[in-house]
């Protein structure tokens, strides 16, 4: 899939930001994205870096203190600033999520049948017989073996992965747009993670949903993504079709990242993973700098006194924010091995 | 299931017949004897005799307690010391008083608690907040004899809005009967109404912020299916326990409660027979609020499981 045809989602400059106590904290600075029809877009980026605070302000689920600039499009339709009447519509129904931890992320009270029908008795106006026997549908196509005997459980009956399942057929139940997942597979056994996966890769194929999955985890990026965006303290650093960036990572922070994770094949034997020194800073505004420069090896004056913009950096779609981008190695590591 | 419930039940009976024996051996170690009360003018030991024999208190303690319960289970609590009527029949008129006083208390304390808690809550940092809270202050520290005489003086001395004591069996006239209960059904309520407010308000911030309900804020629903349905559903299961262990209070609220508007209840024979030293009166009220006691908390538990269906499987591995 490319994005040829016009995207379902088009977040164009996407700034949000928390009043706190000490003030204010910015969380996402002019973060732009979009999402293709049937696409599936990885979003990457360690924790506190703004991957889920973009996600949740997408359909407009930030807490009310949040203040969120920009614009979100769905389908030509703006979000931001939408009221919450007409939010409440998109949400399940048109944009739907899915969360990191399945245990907690479902109602304990509630049998996962009645949580599902839910969605479809107030979007699709369907009666709790007839939700619960789509709910019924709904679980067997994500997988889960006798839907119907499950439709009645509670979620603590279920294990781990099943209760992400669940999740997703509450997310998929009305046919959304975009499915939004945050995390999916974080909390999941590996065995189990790859089973999700796939399910969400099925629905992609059947549903024609476009997905937007946030994760740290590289692995799943290069599982599931068709291109992946690379977050770092709130802002887009880099983004590219998932082969080009995992071949050619061209923003210092994204090399970074793909040394600090294992590889088949590459670090056996002696080679020993790169950390990348120091945290993600926490910022009370975006400053006119490379926000990635006190941790950068390569950062010099320039990246201290303006902020590198996204621009091309050869390849298909492929833009990096980085005054000093990798030239021809792919990774750091193997960059310090030559 | 199952096993669950005849666990508790079994449980029940236990925990009752040991109150019993606490109660029948309580009683007798109270100081003063009974003989001598009954007795009058008459204070020959002949006289006394003859009064100890007629009760059987001159018999052993085992006896005595062998003869009290095999009696209470046909349902004889003897005969009153102080008025010679049968127990039984004092309990027939007062208990329903009592009953319909608490359970109106525990129904106005449920609705204004967990009204007042859920407003609290979604109404945080507003003044809805602060007044919920500042009514739930005044309704735990004023102590509600005191709030009661206030409310006699106000409400029935000098507006005459509400009587200001005596009682009328609801068969009777139901619309006088509510007349003369409510107020001091309200003034037995405050406190745990108080109690229910907080921890209604602490429970629903607990669930507002959890995940399941940003999950169903996500599906699209209207914020009062999300405060009801998800968010209220799962700080119950706190509010029930609670209220569980309040009743204790309440009944011997209602005992205070019951004296100052003068209602014919379970609280007034209960302080007229520990004056008298009415050993089976005091008997059979004693051993009444246990087995209330007992009853009420095995239906919360019963209630818990309603609830929460997490707790349905805990005394049922299968």
């Amino acid at each position: 899939m490319t994005t040829a045809s016009a995207p379902v989602l088009e977040i164009r400059d996407l700034s949000v930001s928390f009043p706190t106590e000490t003030g204010t904290v910015s969380a996402v600075d002019g973060v732009s994205l979009d999402l293709a029809a049937g696409e599936i877009v990885g979003m990457v980026g360690e924790s506190g870096c703004g991957k889920s605070v973009t996600a949740m302000s997408i359909a407009g689920l930030l807490p009310g203190s949040a203040r969120v600039t920009g614009s979100v499009r769905l389908d030509g339709t703006q979000l931001v600033g939408a009221r919450e009447s007409a939010l409440r519509r998109v949400r399940g129904r048109e944009i739907a999520y899915i969360f990191q931890e399945p245990m907690t992320s479902l109602n304990p009270v509630l049998t996962v049948g009645r949580q599902i029908g839910e969605v479809l008795q107030v979007h699709e106006r369907m009666s709790r017989r007839a939700a619960r026997a789509r709910a019924v549908e709904l679980l067997t196509l994500v997988g889960i073996p006798s839907a119907a005997q499950r439709v009645d459980n509670y979620p603590h009956q279920l294990s781990g992965g099943m209760r992400q399942r669940v999740m997703i057929a509450m997310a998929v139940a009305c046919g959304p747009k975009v499915l939004v997942a945050d995390e999916p597979t974080t909390a999941l056994d590996v065995t189990v993670q790859a089973g999700i996966l796939q399910v969400l890769r099925d629905l992609r194929d059947r549903l024609g949903t476009s997905v937007l999955i946030i994760t740290h985890d590289l692995g799943v990026i290069a599982d599931i993504a068709d291109r992946v965006v690379v977050m770092y303290a709130g802002r887009v650093v880099e983004r590219a079709p998932v082969d080009d960036l995992f071949a050619h990572p061209r923003h210092r922070y994204t090399a970074g990242l793909l040394s600090a994770s294992p590889q088949p094949g590459r670090h056996a034997g002696t080679d020993r993973l790169t950390e990348i020194p120091g945290l993600v800073p926490v910022l009370a505004s975006q400053p006119d700098a490379c926000t990635f420069a006190d941790r950068c090896p390569a950062a010099d004056e320039q990246c201290r006194a303006a902020a590198p913009p996204l621009e091309d950096v050869g390849g298909t779609d492929h833009v990096a924010a980085c005054w000093h981008p990798c030239l021809t190695a792919p990774t750091a590591a193997q960059e310090a091995n030559r | 299931m199952a096993r669950y419930l005849l666990t508790r039940a079994w449980q029940s009976a236990l925990t009752l017949l040991l109150s019993t024996i606490v109660v029948f051996v309580g009683v007798r170690a109270l100081p003063g004897d009974p003989a001598l009360a009954l007795a009058g003018e008459d204070r020959s030991p002949e006289a006394l005799e003859a009064i100890r024999r007629h009760y059987g208190l001159d018999q052993p303690l085992p006896v005595q307690f062998a003869q009290y319960v095999e009696r209470m289970a046909q349902g004889d609590f003897g005969v009153s010391i102080r008025t010679g009527t049968p127990v039984s029949s004092m309990l027939t008129t007062a208990l329903p008083v009592t009953v319909e006083l608490s359970v109106l208390a525990i129904l106005i304390a449920a609705a204004l608690g967990v009204g007042a808690g859920v407003l609290a809550a979604v109404r945080r940092g507003r003044p809805a907040e602060w007044l919920a809270n500042g009514l739930a202050l005044i309704g735990l520290s004023v102590p509600h004899f005191w709030l009661g005489l206030l409310a006699i003086l106000y409400l029935s001395v000098a507006t005459g809005l509400f009587p200001a004591s005596g009682f009328v069996p609801i068969l009777e006239d139901p619309v006088d009967n509510l007349h003369h209960i409510v107020l001091p059904a309200v003034i037995l309520g405050t406190g745990l109404a108080a109690i229910i407010m907080r921890q209604t308000r602490s429970a629903m911030l607990d669930s507002l912020s959890s995940d399941y309900v940003r999950t169903a804020k996500a599906k699209g629903l209207r914020p009062r299916a999300v405060i009801t349905r998800h968010a209220l559903r799962n700080s119950l299961i706190v509010v029930v326990t609670v209220v569980g262990l309040q009743l204790g209070g309440l009944i011997s609220g209602a005992v205070v409660t019951e004296q100052i508007f003068g209602l014919p209840g379970f609280g007034k024979m209960t302080i007229d027979a520990v004056f008298q030293r009415d050993y089976p009166v005091i008997q059979a009220v004693v051993l009444l609020t246990a087995a209330a006691y007992i009853v009420i908390n095995f239906f919360v538990d019963l209630l818990y499981s309603v609830i929460d269906p997490r707790i349905r499987v805990t005394g049922d591995p299968a």
